[in-house]
């Protein structure tokens, strides 16, 4: 028997979040807040250059200078030198060459840690950097993807003997077969830029012995605290049972704080050596450099179709730039979105080919979508240009070929079952609050006018893979870590409620969303419930926040714990009511004796008997508390439709972004509030990939854009506010209905509105506009497209 | 070292600073008013801002020394916990804040934008708070919890604001 959801709870409510009271009162625990006793700063010389060999390297100054503790280069750390894991890899053969926290002898991007100095503060440790000696021999830095795998290219990592990380293979299907039976193949080279992942919380890292004992704490500014804590125990050597982390109040991760960051193997291994506490904290310009990248591929997308617009095949040929080292799942990115270049559309065959390729640029990682957005981009990319190509109408060419609700449970070309969807709906619904037929009737008047401000429709119908995973699926992709979540349940004896989760909140409002779900079958009010989370001291086993599975997986383990407590609850219940468990109803907090509702027990009462323990029934352990360990039966697919209105001028190259709506489908919302508040988030990232953000680098490696200053993510009045909106089909997979909604609108928005521009100025031959679409960006596409047209 | 009195968030403190120290760090380093916090290191982001004698200023351009004699009031004096400030209580309200980084320097810059216009549009919301960066709520809600709170400001003393 299981308790079900009572549709009259917390469940689904726009409840107010408990995280904002100490937020908003600035009563914060950020990880920089932390001021222990004998604290010493570290501060780290990074490289300068991009590509060089380190030919003298002396620290011996640093030691002469005022509250200088320590100071190490590589040779001074010796083994505590620890190199950053690496635990995705892909393939029998990928190359996997060592990244040592501080640079041995190479440096191979710019902000490579070089040497570290510890001083009693944060302007002692920095002042003394400049008295370190060290001096560089350059060597011809790789920059670029395709030269990089040429014969002749500077080798990123000599010992490797190529600048090739891997080369992955998914054929699925026939595609040369599809392709010869073809009226139309169009093919397409897309730029994914590289991409900042800009949390507004700089990292931060605080590590401590603790006393006499072994234990050392960690304090993170991490999306990850027990994925961390493994992999800080099998680098540094020290026992796992010895290191607890803990990620504080967090501010913000994207993804960008997925990660064992060779910052907290130093500071780790510093505060063991050195026995006091040590602390980092990044500027913002080591963010910059030093914190890992997102997307950078190069993507050649080729589509066969029948002239009538039915799809036939897709191929999909990448190069994923991997930066100069290969971090937590730095190679498994763009498989993550390998499955998911097929999307919503059926078709006979895929061929997907990826070529992982080391250069000397910062590494790259997951950030928000994580190989996902780079799919969706591509294939709404090309889904409009062969629409373009047989003259077809973008949206029904999508109708045409999606797979439609009737179909469900359907498995696409790439292998996944995709549950449930209703593409047909959340289109409907967005078209309409879009105005779509208007907005189309306007574009062709100002087509016809010759308007200098012409008017695109950008489309993206959207579908994503999420909740991270299940354990079996991640062991066949070969990553070496399961996709399991945990919970813990207690009733306290006073009535209150500890839910404690293995997933690690950085600011969705998880707390408040956990509380709901425990509320609604616990029958105990939100408030009383609190969600203990990101210590390893107190929520000993979890995976972790990441690929939008706290709730979709997390959830599951909550619902789960929940519904075992409230089992356990019962046969003590039926002991004090003295009848059968299975004579008793449990509604809203209370056991009820059926055809008897004078006897009642609530669940408050049971947790006290269990506590006393003076009258359990045989066999009954004390204590009121269940757990659960929860492995997802499967992904979960989330999808939508986003629709944008793009006025481009003409004369200009101005854009400016008029109306957006979405209509997602992330299955039943735990907080309708917060789900649009995930939606609004992830789709300004969205948008500011295609219009605002870009790392650049310069032909030797430099970062251009290594500030606040020059990486340009977008503020107040960059935006507009957006339509959102939803249709609700449940999973059927995921017992609560849920799929999951932090990165949704990320993966959506940027086809939308690169769609949108070029739809605005395809008459005049533009075929493809760059990403960020700059005004600069745009105009040089108007005049080549007319030096072209000529 | 100079010496410098500042009184922040209705306390006088005295202290002894480098010439060279920004008052954000004095605020969370010397007198560990750390509700105040860095985001950035060219004063692009906003999450340090205050009021300094009632008006907003990015704490991180400002040096410890010329808020000498100065009033400085932080998100950690804008209420007493107990009660609220309009400006929070339309932030919770409106779910304008995820993370909560950007968000002391959001609530200041907001507190100085609705003296300066009671009654603002969404685009001067849009333009005023242009120097106060936030990663995780596209600022739609944050131009809505803008809004609520000159409603609530212009209602009249509303319970909960100081």
């Amino acid at each position: 028997m299981t308790a079900a959801l009572d549709t009259d709870t917390a469940l689904g409510k726009p409840i107010r979040r408990k995280e904002d009271a100490h937020l908003l009162h600035g009563q914060t625990n950020w990880t920089d807040n932390i001021q222990l006793p004998g604290t010493v700063h570290m501060a780290i010389l990074r490289s300068p250059m991009a590509h060089a060999k380190i030919t003298k390297l002396d620290v011996s100054g640093a030691l002469k200078q005022p509250g200088v503790v320590a100071a190490y280069g590589a040779k001074e750390l010796g083994e505590l030198n620890g190199g950053v894991p690496c635990v995705w890899p892909v393939t029998d053969d990928i190359k996997m060459p060592a990244f040592p926290a501080l640079a041995i002898d190479k440096v191979r991007q710019v902000g490579d840690c070089v040497a570290v100095v510890l001083a009693t503060s944060v302007a002692a440790a920095v002042d003394a950097l400049d008295a370190i000696e060290v001096s560089y021999e350059a060597l011809p830095a790789v920059t670029d993807m395709e030269a990089a795998l040429t014969s002749g290219s500077a080798l990123v990592h000599d010992e490797i003997e190529t600048n090739a990380c891997y080369v992955y293979k998914m054929p699925c299907g026939d595609y040369e077969a599809s392709r010869a039976k073809a009226d139309v193949v169009v093919a397409r080279r897309f730029i994914n830029q590289r991409l900042i992942p800009t949390f507004m919380e700089p990292r931060s890292v605080v590590a401590a012995p603790m006393g006499m004992s072994d234990e050392i704490t960690i304090w993170s500014s991490t999306q990850i605290p027990h994925i961390l804590r493994v992999l800080l125990a099998l680098v540094t050597g020290i026992p796992e049972n010895n290191l607890r982390v803990v990620a504080p109040d967090v501010g913000g991760g994207f993804g960008g704080k997925l990660q064992c960051y060779r910052e907290e193997i130093l500071v780790t291994n510093l505060a063991k050596k050195l026995g006091r506490p040590v602390k980092w904290t990044e500027t913002r310009s080591e963010n910059m450099v030093a914190t890992h990248h997102g997307r950078d591929q190069i993507q050649d997308i080729e589509i066969a179709a029948t002239k009538d617009g039915k799809i036939l095949g897709l191929k999909v040929t990448l190069l994923a730039n991997m930066g100069a080292y290969l971090q937590i799942i730095t190679p498994g990115v763009p498989l993550l979105g390998m499955f998911m270049y097929p999307a919503i559309y059926k078709m006979d065959s895929y061929d997907f080919t990826c070529t992982g390729v080391f250069t000397n640029k910062t590494p790259t990682d997951a950030y928000r979508g994580a190989g996902r957005p780079e799919a969706t981009y591509a294939i709404e990319r090309i889904i409009d240009e062969l629409a373009a190509e047989i003259g077809m109408e973008p949206m029904e060419l999508r109708k045409k070929n999606w797979i439609t609700h009737e179909e469900f449970p359907y498995t696409t070309v790439a292998g996944l079952t995709y549950d449930t969807g209703n593409y047909e709906a959340a289109t409907e619904k967005a078209l309409a609050m879009f105005d779509y037929d208007g907005l189309r009737a306007e574009q062709a008047r100002r087509r016809a006018s010759g308007d200098p401000v012409q008017l695109g429709i950008g489309i993206s119908t959207f579908t994503e893979m999420c909740g991270l995973a299940p354990s079996r699926t991640l062991g066949a992709l070969k990553y070496v870590a399961g996709g399991w979540e945990h919970c813990t349940v207690r009733a306290l004896p006073t009535g209150k409620i500890e839910v404690v989760t293995g997933t690690s909140p950085h600011g969705q409002g998880h707390e408040t969303a956990w509380s709901q779900i425990a509320s609604s079958i616990l029958g105990v009010p939100v408030e009383d419930i609190e969600v203990i989370h990101s210590d390893t001291g107190r929520s000993p086993y979890g995976m972790d926040t990441y690929g939008s599975r706290s709730l979709a997986v997390g959830g599951q383990a909550i619902k789960a714990a929940s519904e075992r407590l409230v089992e356990k609850a019962r046969v003590i219940a039926a002991h004090q009511l003295e009848c059968s468990a299975s004579d008793l109803e449990f509604i809203n907090g209370s056991f009820h004796v059926k055809g008897d509702p004078s006897k009642s027990q609530a669940l408050g009462a049971v947790a006290f008997e269990a506590f006393t323990a003076h009258n359990l029934p045989p066999g009954v352990e004390p204590t009121l508390q269940a757990e659960a360990t929860i492995d997802p039966e499967d992904f979960s697919y989330p999808h939508g439709t986003h629709l944008a209105a793009m006025e481009v001028d003409t004369e200009t190259g101005q854009v400016k972004l008029r109306k957006y709506v979405c209509v997602d489908d992330v299955g039943i919302q735990v907080n309708p509030m917060i789900v649009e508040g995930q939606v609004h988030g992830g789709v300004a990232q969205g948008i500011a990939q295609a219009l605002f953000e870009g790392a650049e680098y310069d032909e030797d490696g430099n970062l251009l854009t290594a500030s606040l200053a020059d990486y340009l993510i977008p503020s107040a009045a960059d935006l507009p506010s957006f339509d959102t909106g939803t249709t609700v089909t449940p999973s059927t997979s995921h017992p609560l209905g849920t799929k999951g909604v932090g990165e949704a609108g990320a993966i959506a928005s940027t086809p939308a509105i690169i769609n949108g521009i070029v739809d605005a100025l395809r008459h005049l031959g533009v075929t493809d506009v760059a990403m960020p679409a700059s005004p600069q960006t745009v105009w040089r596409t108007i005049q080549a497209a007319k030096a072209g047209a000529k | 070292m100079a010496h410098i009195t500042v009184t922040v968030d209705g306390t006088s403190y005295k202290g002894e600073v480098e010439p060279r120290k920004l008052l954000v760090h004095w605020l969370r380093e010397d007198i560990g008013r750390v509700g105040t916090v860095v985001g950035c290191d060219t004063s692009n982001c906003g999450a340090c801002t205050v009021l300094l004698n009632g008006r907003s200023v990015k704490s991180c351009s400002v040096l410890a020394v010329q808020a000498d004699g100065s009033e400085v009031t932080t998100i950690q004096g804008l209420s007493d916990g107990n009660e609220w400030h309009p400006v929070q209580t339309a932030f919770k309200e409106c779910h304008g804040l995820q993370c909560g980084y950007c968000t002391p320097g959001m609530v200041m810059a907001t507190v100085d934008l609705l003296s300066e216009n009671p009654t603002p549009s969404e685009q001067e919301i849009r333009e005023g708070l242009e120097g106060n960066l936030c990663r995780c709520t596209g600022y739609h809600n944050i131009v809505k919890s803008v809004s609520y709170a000159a409603d609530l400001m212009s209602a009249g003393p509303t319970k909960g604001a100081k």
